[in-house]
């Protein structure tokens, strides 16, 4: 068996910064436009890229994403010879142990990649938003005879430090790099997607195999530059969005609302893959209003709707007036609801006369870094009895009851999580 | 499985006017997302029938499309599948199908090669939901050697468009006449059927050496005095939509609450193939009211009481009333559509107005250049 180029994806980080909405699924199996997931998106980007072979590391909360990949039909990654392949730790004859970090599993799954016999493997992560040609980028790396090319694109210098920085001569060969700089020397950042040459590869990863918590920014990259190896930098000047936090998880979706958005679904060119599992067309009501919004396949819409992303299978009471929201698959909002700035998730359900995203602002008590943004979350699953008020930065899991709610209200930056959902 | 599924998808008819130029009727577009004969095929996978036929003739192309691969119905499993059978070339030089029991004769095979002692024949062409083991059941407990599945004409239909049928007490069907000239019952065959697969070969041999080759008139109408036919009664929602008129208030019945309920969100659910579209998106401007949009679509304009099917593009200031409107069709910024069917791959042209009547919809085959960013 014999494959040029083999992806490895990424996708078995929690993604903790967003809060209840990866409680139970992993960050990748996050919904993501109304009707896909956040892994959708390299998945699509391996199969357009021609890209056949791709194997799936999944660790944190795997159902979701298991039983969304299946065996890969929505991106026609059901082959006779690569496909895609999920890829969770097992146990061994000694030494049995988690992912301890991005290239440490990597490393755990070196047999698969032995198996197509490839010239290169291609790293991908499940949590960003893109669209990009892999095999430009392969074509780059033969150009440049390179052992490592890394994409990277230019960020705004003062964000810069939260990012993997490179350093790079005008032939893009990179001479350093530094993962979160505390004063960066440039501002073109990794976007966490490696090409390497896979004879490189394999001598790194067996070289590092007893290093702790074994990371690709943090030790990888910097052994290959230790060895002297050739690393070059591939400019990507598309669209790229990392959406590991709520408000940039709130804000790409947004984006897509646009007249012609920077991302575009809409082209033919490139299409975006996931697995539909509803199929009839949305209904608007008479009465209703949808505007600046972008729905899924079933919704039914009775109240209004202003500058949101729904979900497939929503319904929407009469009366109802959402702003600013993103509300996923299945969610039921009841009648004369006011909701403002909310994360809905997937089959969560809120009862008539609710309000969301009143009062003024406040700091999280649960987790300022994650709950800011003045957003109110919702996790999955998760009940809103009717006639509560909810404030902003507040975040909300499982089935909740009136008394929960002091005196009807829950404040902005307070928070109700609990435990045990089934 | 005790039956195997046969679907006559080949028909055409006049009575869908410049509809049917493009596709035959079981490839008509349905619901928004779906196309006709999605509701026969999702019925034969809900009851278990895990070897279907499709019968094609008349321009058979978008159904093919639509049926490249069986996996969306569930079928294509090592036993059973789903078979196309398009006419060919016959030793005579003749092509094409004589008619539905010609259809059946010319691939007299698949029901000889087949183990499974019943065959249900149903129509692509009729917006339904049934358990056909259902109907199996009582076909066995009435030692029927027919059963004709049956349904009150729908209201505002055309009697003397379909097979009319009496029964006795018992059920038995006592007379059936097809397509009469006077109306004289309003039980109408629905075009379903469950006989026993070597009678039907028997029957259909029977049949073409006759020189006759319907399977309708010359088999079961002809034969309902010496066999046993007996009529099973469907109580639920049934539309044939082989007119332009039943095609149009069909697809409108989807705009009804309890029919959606029905149809997209009780079990069993219908399926069909996947687009891969992204979801529908409302721009500023867009006012929506009682309609289904279907995914891909983008709304600048005004919709009322209308149906849009996938990837239809609306433009600004547009208005649409009480239309439908087929797949991907590109309307022009400030047109005006009212009481039309817009053909699909249609492109309307900027400002222009298009009316039909309540009475007489007004079709639309608009086939202009299209210029899009």
């Amino acid at each position: 068996m014999k494959k040029e180029m083999i992806a490895m994806l990424l996708a078995g980080g929690q993604g903790s910064r967003l809060g209840v909405l990866t409680k139970k699924v992993a960050k990748p199996a996050v919904s993501f436009a109304g009707k896909y997931r956040i892994i959708d998106f390299p998945l699509s980007n391996c199969i357009n890229s021609g890209v056949d072979t791709v194997g799936v590391l999944t660790q944190y909360q795997p159902l979701r994403l298991n039983t969304h990949i299946g065996i890969g039909i929505p991106w026609d990654l059901d082959r006779n010879v690569g496909g895609v392949t999920v890829l969770p730790p097992y146990e061994k004859s000694s030494n049995s142990e988690w992912y301890t970090g991005t290239a440490n599993a990597i490393y755990q799954n070196i047999e698969y990649m032995e198996m197509y016999n490839p010239d290169y493997v291609l790293i991908l992560s499940g949590d960003h938003i893109y669209k990009m040609d892999y095999e430009l980028m392969l074509d780059f790396h033969k150009a440049n005879n390179a052992d490592v090319t890394i994409a990277a694109m230019p960020v705004p210098i003062e964000e810069a430090s939260r990012f993997g920085i490179l350093i790079a001569d005008e032939e893009s060969r990179i001479s350093e790099f530094e993962e979160k700089p505390a004063n960066p020397r440039s501002n073109l950042a990794s976007m966490g997607i490696y090409i390497f040459s896979w004879p490189v590869l394999k001598a790194a990863l067996l070289e590092l195999s007893d290093e702790p918590n074994c990371d690709f920014g943090k030790h990888i990259i910097p052994y290959c530059f230790e060895q002297n190896q050739r690393l070059f930098a591939y400019e990507f000047s598309g669209y790229w969005k990392d959406v590991g936090t709520l408000g940039s998880y709130w804000e790409a979706n947004m984006e897509l609302i646009d007249i012609i958005p920077i991302f575009n679904l809409y082209e033919e060119f490139w299409r975006i893959y996931t697995k539909n599992d509803k199929l009839p067309p949305q209904y608007i009501a008479k009465g209703a209003k949808v505007e600046r919004c972008i729905l899924g396949e079933g919704a039914e819409v009775y109240g209004q709707v202003f500058n949101s992303v729904v979900g497939p299978g929503v319904i929407i009471g009469e009366g109802t007036v959402i702003r600013d929201s993103i509300i996923m698959k299945d969610v039921v909002i009841g009648n004369n609801c006011e909701i403002n700035k909310a994360i809905i998730a997937e089959n969560a359900s809120v009862g008539d006369n609710v309000i969301i995203g009143i009062g003024e602002y406040a700091e999280s008590k649960l987790n300022p870094k994650v709950y800011a943004f003045d957003l109110a979350t919702i996790g999955e699953n998760s009940v809103i009895p009717a006639g509560v008020k909810i404030g902003k930065n507040t975040a909300i899991s499982g089935t909740t009851l009136l008394e929960d709610y002091p005196n009807g209200v829950l404040e902005s930056g307070d928070y109700i999580i609990k435990a045990g959902d089934f | 499985m005790r039956a195997i599924g046969i679907i006559l998808a080949g028909g055409n008819n006049k009575k869908m006017k410049e509809l049917s130029a493009k596709r035959a009727v079981a490839a008509m577009p349905m619901a928004g997302s779906y196309r006709a004969i999605d509701f026969a095929l999702s019925n034969m996978t809900n009851s278990h029938v895990r070897k279907v036929g499709v019968l094609t003739q008349y321009n058979a192309q978008s159904l093919n499309e639509h049926l490249s691969s069986s996996k969306w119905w569930d079928f294509g499993r090592k036993q059973g599948g789903l078979y196309l059978f398009t006419p060919t070339l016959k030793t005579d030089m003749t092509i094409g199908y004589r008619g539905t029991a010609d259809a059946l004769y010319q691939n007299l095979d698949f029901l000889k090669k087949s183990h499974e002692p019943y065959v249900i024949v149903a129509s692509g062409d009729s917006i339904y939901k049934l358990d056909y083991n259902k109907v199996l059941e009582y076909h066995i407990d009435k030692k029927a050697e027919i059963t004709v599945v049956t349904t009150k004409l729908p209201e505002g239909d055309d009697p003397l468009r379909y097979g009319l049928v009496k029964t006795d007490e018992e059920g038995r069907i006592t007379e059936f006449q097809e397509k009469p000239l006077v109306a004289e019952s309003d039980m109408i065959s629905t075009g379903i059927y469950v006989i026993r697969r070597r009678l039907l070969i028997e029957l259909v041999e029977a049949c073409i050496q006759d020189g006759r080759y319907d399977l309708v008139s010359d088999i079961i109408v002809r034969y309902r005095g010496l066999k046993r036919v007996y009529a099973y009664e469907l109580t639920t929602y049934w539309r044939n939509i082989a007119t332009a008129e039943s095609y149009y208030n069909t697809n409108m019945d989807f705009l009804k609450k309890d029919v959606r309920d029905y149809f997209y969100r009780e079990y069993p659910e219908v399926y069909s193939k996947v687009d891969d579209l992204p979801p529908a998106k409302y721009n500023p401007g867009a006012k929506v009211s009682n309609s289904l949009i279907a995914s891909g679509s983008i709304i600048n304009g005004e919709i009322e009481n209308s149906i849009l099917f996938k990837k239809t593009y609306v433009g600004d200031n547009c208005v649409i009333k009480n239309s439908i409107i087929l797949n991907d069709v590109y309307i022009g910024d400030g047109a005006y559509i009212e009481n039309c069917i817009v053909e699909s791959r249609g492109t309307i042209k900027e400002g222009a107005r298009l009316i039909g009547n309540p009475d007489d919809i007004n079709i639309v085959v608009e086939k202009n250049e299209r210029y899009i960013m």
